[in-house]
């Protein structure tokens, strides 16, 4: 029986497979990075570090809904310092991307500086800048970053301070994403990642009349939000050159197949673990596999923007 | 994912009743059997406004949990009065293993057929071969060891009590004789004595004054105890620092241990990460851990981390 290889590249490194842990998911701890690799995924993500500590919000921080999580964690993280001393030293195998989250563009020069000096020892192999985030004050889409202009002054100014591959993580949420990615591919941006969590969103606990996460509102991630986020990367990878990391609602083989037809290079998963566990990855990646020969297609760059029409 | 059901739902329920166990711990009563949960199991309590915090589930019928006030939350729930709403999530993390799941199996030496522990042969095997009991061979759960347990030892170090009586109560109910050390600095900080008393085959009393029991501390009762009786298998919550030093004991003398470890959660169902020792998630992989499983936590009893992913000295 022949294995179908679904391994890829990223950025000059190999990886196993086109899945990436998306941020804020089991990537708190290097352990748990570690673990996510074993279980089969090709590149992680690590909880988005910002300039100084944050404790995030108070709980309930992730809230389960008939379709999907909602998440307000407010960037619980112990600063890019602390952050990276922990990570330093990668040595696996798979891919390693530093989140980082700032308030302005400046902060994000700030932390781009910082990774740069630390590169060396890091073995990190891409930057990705959250700068749509739904749902914590001060910060993405509640401080007005989701403009073409915050995007191309903020991706100027990580690009002017780290040489490392640089991704843009955008919100499926606004109108514009087409020219939003445009805007990050032109100032410099090496990759695309659409997307992040979806909303804000509400729940309502009827029975104490009180709302849901603990925040007020949080962000939709999960099996309600793939239809936005395909359609997200269908426009995005049409219309722009640099890759494309599709994130939203995958929690199957078949998902996966879904999003890289849109146009996605990788598959973003996070949410996924919720429903079926730490071993998502490595089933994740075996239907993609056995999706693969059942349909008589041997390589993945076939399914590449595939639901794209011949020119 | 089945027909859009939430299969991790937020509860809401009476308080049935409240008790004061000391001066700073009150037991809450829920109008709720919730006969899923098992020992070592936690659930999210919520407040609405000012946010929720992982509790031991001290028992399932009726649902009750016991609060310390030493925090916002805690505080809060200190407020709450008979007749008052509580919600919470759960059964959370993993359980104690009792080898409940693992029934005794019974088998001829002769025939190697397979009769149940209710064979209507007092002394003899089902099938019609007739061997008599002393022939009889069993089979049990094979990581904790061979057999269902038949004695247990818990110990429980200060708050540490809680998880261990729904674990001794849970026992009782399936024939298992269960022994308990709990312990605390005078007698106004031991809680428990008396509801152990009602489940337990014997319970050893420790203060580090002598006010109340034994004059020392519960580890010291342990490991007097350890080698005074035979136990099957050992279960402990308390102090990590406490916990390490039983289960190291216990894999010195090759008696199944298990452990229950504590550390700042915030999503308490495996998916953020921050409960995270070594990789593994307390929340979901836990709270129960297998004594020789995390003696290999490099972090175990040494390293926890606060609400920012900072990494302390314990």
């Amino acid at each position: 029986m022949i294995m179908i290889d679904i391994s890829t590249e990223f950025f000059g490194k190999k990886i196993k497979n086109p899945l990436i842990l998306a941020s804020g998911v089991l990537g708190v701890t290097r352990g748990t990075l570690e673990s996510v690799c074993e279980h089969g995924c090709g590149a992680v993500t690590t909880k988005s570090l910002s300039l100084e500590p944050k404790k995030g919000h108070e709980g309930p921080n992730i809230v389960e809904t008939e379709c999907g999580l909602l998440n307000a964690m407010g960037y619980p993280n112990p600063g890019i310092d602390t952050g990276l001393q922990e990570l330093n030293g990668w040595k696996m195998d798979d891919a390693l991307i530093i989140s980082i989250v700032g308030k302005d563009a400046k902060e994000f020069g700030q932390l781009a500086a910082k990774i740069e000096l630390a590169k060396k020892e890091l073995g990190a192999s891409a930057v990705e800048a959250v700068i749509s985030c739904p749902h914590t004050p001060g910060y993405g889409m509640m401080a007005g970053q989701g403009t073409c202009g915050s995007i191309t002054e903020i991706t100027n100014a990580i690009k002017e301070n780290t040489k490392l591959p640089l991704i843009m993580k955008l919100s499926p949420s606004v109108p514009g994403e087409v020219a939003a990615a445009k805007a990050a591919e032109q100032a410099g941006a090496d990759a695309i990642n659409m997307g992040n969590s979806l909303g804000p969103g509400m729940k309502i606990d009827i029975n104490r009349k009180s709302r849901l996460p603990g925040f007020g509102m949080g962000g939709l991630s999960g099996p309600a939000i793939k239809p936005i986020a395909i359609r997200c990367v269908y426009f995005i990878s049409e219309a722009i050159g640099i890759p494309v990391i599709g994130t939203g609602g995958v929690n199957s083989g078949a998902d996966a197949i879904e999003m890289m037809m849109a146009g996605a290079n990788y598959v973003g998963v996070g949410t996924s673990v919720y429903y079926r566990g730490i071993g998502a990855f490595g089933e994740i990646s075996n239907e993609i596999s056995d999706w693969m020969k059942m349909n008589g297609y041997a390589k993945l760059k076939d399914i590449v923007g595939a639901a794209h029409s011949k020119k | 994912m089945d027909d859009f059901e939430i299969t991790n739902p937020m509860y809401t329920n009476r308080i049935k009743k409240i008790l004061e166990e000391n001066y700073r711990i009150k037991s809450i009563e829920i109008e709720h059997d919730m006969i899923e949960a098992e020992p070592g199991q936690f659930l999210m309590v919520w407040i609405p406004g000012l946010g929720e915090r992982p509790m031991s589930i001290a028992n399932n019928r009726p649902l009750t949990i016991s609060v310390a006030n030493v925090g916002t939350v805690s505080g809060e729930l200190h407020k709450l009065k008979q007749g008052e709403q509580i919600s919470y999530r759960g059964p959370l993390g993993r359980p104690f293993d009792l080898g409940l799941q693992y029934k005794t199996e019974l088998k001829c030496k002769t025939t190697q057929c397979v009769s149940t522990e209710n064979s209507k042969f007092e002394n003899k095997c089902d099938c019609c071969c007739g061997i008599d009991e002393a022939s009889k061979q069993e089979s049990g759960h094979p990581k904790l060891g061979t057999g269902n347990p038949k004695h247990i030892l818990t110990i429980g170090g200060g708050y540490g009590v809680v998880p261990m009586y729904f674990l001794c109560k849970t026992a009782r109910e399936h024939g298992i004789d269960a022994y308990a050390i709990i312990g605390g600095r005078c007698e106004k900080d031991v809680v428990y004595e008396k509801h152990l008393f009602v489940v337990c085959k014997e319970v050893f009393v420790t203060t580090d004054d002598g006010s109340r029991g034994k004059k020392g501390t519960v580890m010291a009762e342990f490991e007097w105890l350890i080698k005074e009786k035979k136990f099957d298998w050992v279960y402990t919550c308390g102090p990590e620092k406490m916990m390490k030093a039983i289960a190291e004991k216990c894999v010195e003398l090759k008696i199944p241990c298990q452990v229950s470890l504590e550390r700042h959660m915030k999503c308490g169902t495996g998916v953020c990460g921050s409960c995270a020792i070594n990789g593994m998630l307390t929340c979901k992989d836990g709270p129960v851990f297998d004594a020789e499983q995390v003696l290999k936590f490099s972090e175990f009893g040494k390293v926890s981390r606060d609400g920012c992913g900072n990494r302390k000295e314990m």
